[in-house]
Formats: structure tokens, sequence, C-alpha cells
């Protein structure tokens, strides 16, 4: 959390203290945040955590039980109808019409917002430009692929020009070209200055996040730049080294890693292992070791934490820290 | 106040394409009432008559022979079987193949003669009770006239003749009485479901949800809803109405304009009532359900079965909250009475009423949905 005041002008969402309840469950706990304008702001958490809850409360359609938040300099408990006429958002389900072409669709969302028709109209041709939707206007959005779909959600969430977009994991179960050239798109659009709130379960996605922010049991648990974070005393504490272990027996090896004294926690990645190591090891006297008991090494390398080990670290901590209380 | 009804035009726009594109069934909605109406207007007929009949005739003289030509020319009974003994008849009427047993005793010819009351035994089934009452009406009827005809064999003048004449319907034909009550439930099925599913489609796809997001408010989504089935029951009740007029033939007394016209609270009413439906089902399945539970009571307790005067004190009040009630007053009282606006426009009143209420329900309980989505 950032404790300089920013200029309100530059702060997409400002939120404060939120509290939800559904019941005597505690959904979302204390979640307080801000987004700049023209970020690309990742809020990450495992299903169930409160993201959805947390994008639902930004726009209008939960009630706060608790806090407050601004979207685009509006309080939304008390203009949830003008923050809705300044956003833009897209489930993570396919929620157009399927049994409407792209430009009905098209022409739907402009109405919606009571576009005037050449306003409409121009916006219509930038967003077919924009999102490649040209070739495809009069096929129904159900025959289009995943891909393409979100393609025109995302048209149909940005025809009126909202400065700010929810996105409700808008890669999920689109294929990891459609996915790539999704995320293209979005830096493209964020260079024009508009800013995004994005859920995803997608690691690689999260590295490309100007801002995250990851979300456990309804508290925020990591707030910054993929770089700070990374460098988090959590994550990297002091007098310690993130290393790489590359071999062909991962499971043998990870078993080994784990009775070592100094290795303070290992976890595999494909064919390597990811390794937290007291920085006064010595990495050949480990790869003797290793041999030593049967395992052959191709490589032993440091490595930079990546967001992945990040929230994994930070999750730990703070399930440690939940059951330690509730104990 | 336009911002109420914010997103009216693009929903209205939408769901005409909705409509255009599924073809099919429109079709089927349109085309399943017509279907009932034939079914019903050919199959169904009111007037009870050929009741089937055994004849116990212990008798057998002139007298006797003469009292049963006289119930078989009545039309109503129709004489299946002749049977000699008490148990044959009564094992026909337990076994459901006759419903009415008649037992002419072995001295009826003579007490005739002798000028004392000669007694005639009819066993009627009661398990159906308006072939009973006509069996009832008609044997008692029948009994009374032979009485009169013999005491007064001489003269030929009755005391007090009743001349019963029938207004509006003078045929007695079943499909004039019939099928304007059957439009008004009709078009209550169509409309009802048409509104309900397309409502709880948005919800089963999470399109709903997304409108929520956007600024269409509650009244300019339930009515850009509602209107273009509005026009789709309107149409429907064309098309019956002329099936009525050309196919069966029920002449159409009043004004076929002020029909149009008056129709239109009843659809609005029926649509409000979809669309509350739909803010209670969460799937199509619920929905489809749901939309069943008008249509009984708007059969039994509306008068298009039943009048509505036989009904308990107790369960009168409810015939008011039903649509139905008042359009079958309208639909019957402008197709065979040829009744005008000045006897029916509390009857358009009470459903525009009935309507704006339900939708404004409705349309609460979708604000409120927005909330706790």
């Amino acid at each position: 959390m950032s404790t300089t005041p920013q200029p309100v002008s530059d702060v997409a969402i400002s939120a404060e203290h939120l509290v939800r309840r559904f019941g005597k469950v505690t959904a979302v706990d204390d979640v307080s945040f801000q987004v700049q304008k023209g970020e690309i702001f990742g809020f990450l958490g495992p299903n169930g955590s409160g993201k959805t809850t947390v994008i639902k409360m930004l726009t209008g359609l939960l009630p706060l039980s608790g806090g407050s938040a601004q979207v685009e300099g509006l309080d939304v408990r008390t203009h949830a109808e003008e923050v809705r006429e300044r956003i833009g958002y897209m489930s993570q389900k396919f929620s157009l019409y399927d049994d409407l072409t792209v430009a009905e669709n098209l022409q739907f969302y402009g109405r919606i917002y009571s576009l005037p028709a050449d306003r409409l109209k121009r916006r219509s041709a930038e967003i077919i430009e924009l999102n490649g939707l040209g070739p495809y206007l009069n096929r129904l959005a159900a025959q289009l692929s995943g891909g393409w779909k979100q393609r025109l959600a995302l048209g149909c969430a940005m025809l009126h020009e909202p400065k700010l977009l929810f996105l409700d994991e808008p890669t999920a179960g689109i294929d990891p070209v459609a996915r790539r050239q999704l995320w293209d798109l979005l830096f493209e659009l964020s260079g024009h200055g508009i800013t995004f709130f994005v859920t995803t379960h997608y690691m690689d996605e999260a590295e490309r996040c100007s801002h995250v922010a990851y979300i456990h049991y309804g508290k925020i648990i990591a707030d910054g730049t993929p770089n700070s974070l990374r460098e988090l005393p959590d994550v990297q504490p002091r007098g310690t080294l993130r290393i790489e272990i590359t071999t062909t027996e991962v499971t043998r090896a990870l078993r080994f890693a784990r009775q070592v004294p100094g290795i303070r926690s290992a976890t595999i990645f494909g064919q390597s292992i990811h390794a937290l190591i007291e920085d006064h090891f010595d990495l050949h006297d480990l790869r003797e070791q290793l041999l030593k008991n049967g395992i052959a090494v191709a490589e032993i390398r440091p490595l930079a934490a990546s967001l992945e080990d990040v929230f994994v670290e930070l999750t730990y901590k703070h399930q440690a820290l939940l059951e330690a209380r509730r104990a | 106040m336009r911002d109420i009804f914010r997103g009216f035009g693009a929903i209205f726009y939408k769901e005409v394409l909705h409509v255009r594109r599924d073809a099919g069934t429109l079709f089927f909605s349109l085309t399943m009432p017509l279907l009932q109406i034939f079914l019903l207007g050919f199959g169904i007929d009111t007037n009870i008559r050929h009741i089937n009949t055994v004849v116990y005739n212990a008798d057998g003289r002139r007298e006797s022979r003469e009292l049963i030509d006289r119930l078989t020319n009545s039309d109503t009974f129709h004489v299946i079987r002749y049977v000699q003994n008490d148990r044959d008849m009564n094992d026909l009427i337990v076994a459901g193949k006759v419903r009415v047993g008649v037992k002419i005793p072995v001295d009826y010819s003579d007490r005739l003669l002798h000028k004392m009351s000669a007694q005639v035994l009819v066993l009627i089934d009661g398990s159906d009770s308006s072939v009973a009452g006509q069996a009832i009406n008609v044997t008692t009827a029948i009994g009374l006239d032979e009485s009169l005809r013999r005491v007064l064999a001489d003269r030929n003048l009755m005391a007090v003749d009743m001349r019963p004449k029938l207004l509006f319907n003078p045929d007695s034909r079943s499909p004039n009485f019939f099928l304007p009550g059957l439009t008004a439930i009709m078009l209550l099925n169509v409309t009802t479901f048409l509104t309900a599913f397309s409502i709880v489609r948005e919800k089963e796809r999470g399109t709903l949800e997304q409108l929520f997001v956007t600024p269409v408010r509650p009244f300019g989504l339930l009515l850009g809803k509602l209107l273009p089935y509005l026009g789709i029951g309107f149409f429907e009740l064309c098309l019956i109405l002329f099936v009525m007029r050309f196919v069966f033939l029920v002449p159409i007394h009043g004004s076929v304009l002020l029909l149009a016209i008056l129709s239109l609270p009843y659809l609005f009413a029926a649509l409000s009532l979809g669309i509350l439906i739909s803010s209670k089902a969460a799937s199509q399945a619920e929905a489809m359900q749901l939309a069943f539970l008008p249509i009984l009571p708007s059969v039994f307790f509306s008068g298009y079965i039943f009048p509505r005067e036989t009904m308990p004190a107790i369960l009168h009040p409810i015939s008011y909250l039903i649509p139905a009630t008042y359009f079958i007053n309208i639909t019957r009282g402008i197709i065979l009475r040829g009744a005008g606006i000045e006897h029916l426009w509390t009857d358009g009143l009470a459903l525009v009423a009935i309507g704006s209420f339900l939708l404004i329900v409705a349309a609460r309980r979708f604000q409120n949905k927005v909330i706790s989505a």
C-alpha cells in the first residue's frame, strides 16, 4: 500500500478497507489498494478468494458491508449508475448473445450506452479495426472461436470509450495464441491511457502486469510491481539465494534436497528444482553431494524469484499465520 | 423520467432479433394454440346428449313402451340394453357401461288404468355431475309432461306456458360458448411462457449479469422484453379470432376493434406475470413449472368452464385476482352479447391495474437481484 497520497486525478480506483460479508462468512476482509490511471492492474488469487466479489463491489453490483471505494473519482455506494456509465466490464463467462451476429452485438451495446448514431458508427469502425473483427461481422457469435468471442466481448465492453475496464479472467479457456494476442491488444489499449483491472490464474499474465495484488482468503497479502514483490523480505529473506537445479531425476533430487540442512525450501518446476538456500552454501559441494547419491545434475544456477515463487511463499506464510491465529 | 426506462430501445431491438432468429420457436408457439383450438372446438360439446341407458321393463305393456319411446325421443337418452332383472341393471351401472338405469315396475300400466300414481325408478350414476344433472332434469320433465298429458287428457290448454328464449347463443352451440373463453387461456399460455423463458435464458447464459453492469435500468429492461412479446400475443389473438369466426363460424356481435384494444391490457397483465415468474426462476425447467401454476386457476376460477357464481363465498375473491376472469368477460361480452366499452371499461381497468402491479413487483425484484447477484 502506498503511503504517499496521490493526486486524485491520477487514481482510477481507490479501495479503502473494503469489507463484504455473506452471512457469517467474510468474503472480503479489510481490502485496500489503489490503481493508477493507465496501469494494467493484475488482481490475483486462488478460486474463491474474493476476486469476483471485489469486482462486483467496485462495479456497484454488491453493496459494501464496510469501507469505501472510489471508481474514476465516484463513490460506488452513492453513484453506482454513473460508475457504470464510465466503466466497461467483461465477465469470465462469455456473456454476449450467441444468436446475434458480431455486428448486431456491437449495435446492441452501442444502444445500451445511448451512443448517438454517428458516434456509434465511428466507434464500431474503430473497434472492428482494432480487434480485427472485420471478416466476422455477419457471423453469429455462437460460431466464433473462444479467442474471437473474447475479442468481441472486449470490443462491446469498450464501445462507449470507458477509461477503465474490468476483465474477470478474460483468458480462461482460450488457446495460448489467442491468449497472447489478447494481451498484445491490452498493451496497445493501455498505451492509449486505458486502465485495466484484470483477474487471472496465469502467472505469465501476472508477470506482464504493471501492478499486481494477491488476495488470499479475502485478504490482500501482496501489492506492488512484480519486481518490488520479488524483493520482499518474506520472499527473499536476507542471506538467502534462490537457485535452479536442472536434473533428469527431479523427484529423487527433491527428496534429497529437502533433507539437506541449509536448504530452506524446494519445489519442482518441470525438469528442475527451485530451491531457496542460505547463501553460505557451496554450490560445488551441493553438486558433489547429489552425485554421491546417484543424481546426475546438468546445471545449478542462481535464479530470480518468479511471481509464482512469490505467491507460493506468501501463501504459505499467510496460511501459517491463519492457522496460528486459529490455534 | 426518461432515465428509469434507460436501455429500453436497445433491449427491444435485441429482442426482436432474437425472435426473428428463432423462427422455429415462434412458429411453434403460434401454431400450438391454434391446434388446441381446433381440437377443442371440434371435440367438445357442452350439450349433454345420448347418455347410455339400460331399461328393465317388468311391465311390458303398451303404456310402458310409450314411456320408453318418450325417453329415447328426448335425444338425451340412448338405450343400449334391455335387461330382465335388478342385478343386471345394477351391474351395468357399476361397470360404467351405462349412466342411467330405468326400471318400470310390473304394475305400471295397471296403476295408470286405475288412475293411481305409477312409480318409475330411475337410477343415475352421480360420478359425473353434469351428466347426472341433465338426466335428472330430463326424466323429471318427461314424468311431469306424461302426468299432465294424462290429467289434461281431454283439454289442450296449459295453465302456465313457460317460453324460455336463449339470447345471444340461440342454438346453444358449444363453440360459441367455448372458444371466446379458450382464447383467453391460450393467450395467457403463450405470452407467459415466452417472456418467462426469454429472461430466464439470459440468467442461464450470464448475459443478464452483464446487463446489470451497464446503465440499463430495470424498467427499461423489462419493458424492452415485454413489448415484442405483446406484439406476438396480439398477432396470436388475431389468428385465433380469424379461426373462430371463419372456421367455427362464431358470429362476433360487438366491435372487433374494441376487442383488439381491450386485449392489450390483458396481454400486458399476462406478460408481466411471465416476467414475475422469470424473476423467481433460476433455470428454464423451473420457469416451466412456475408458468404452469397460473393455468389451472385460470381455467377453473375464471368462469371459463364453471360459472363463478357457484364458487364458495370464501374463494370467490380469488376469481377477481385472475386476469383471465376479466378477459373472458370481455371476449364473451363483445363476441356473444355485443357489449360495448360502456359495459366493459371496468374489466379493462382491472387488467391494467393487475398488470402494473405485477410489473412493479417484478422490477423491484430485479433491482434487488442486481444487488445480490
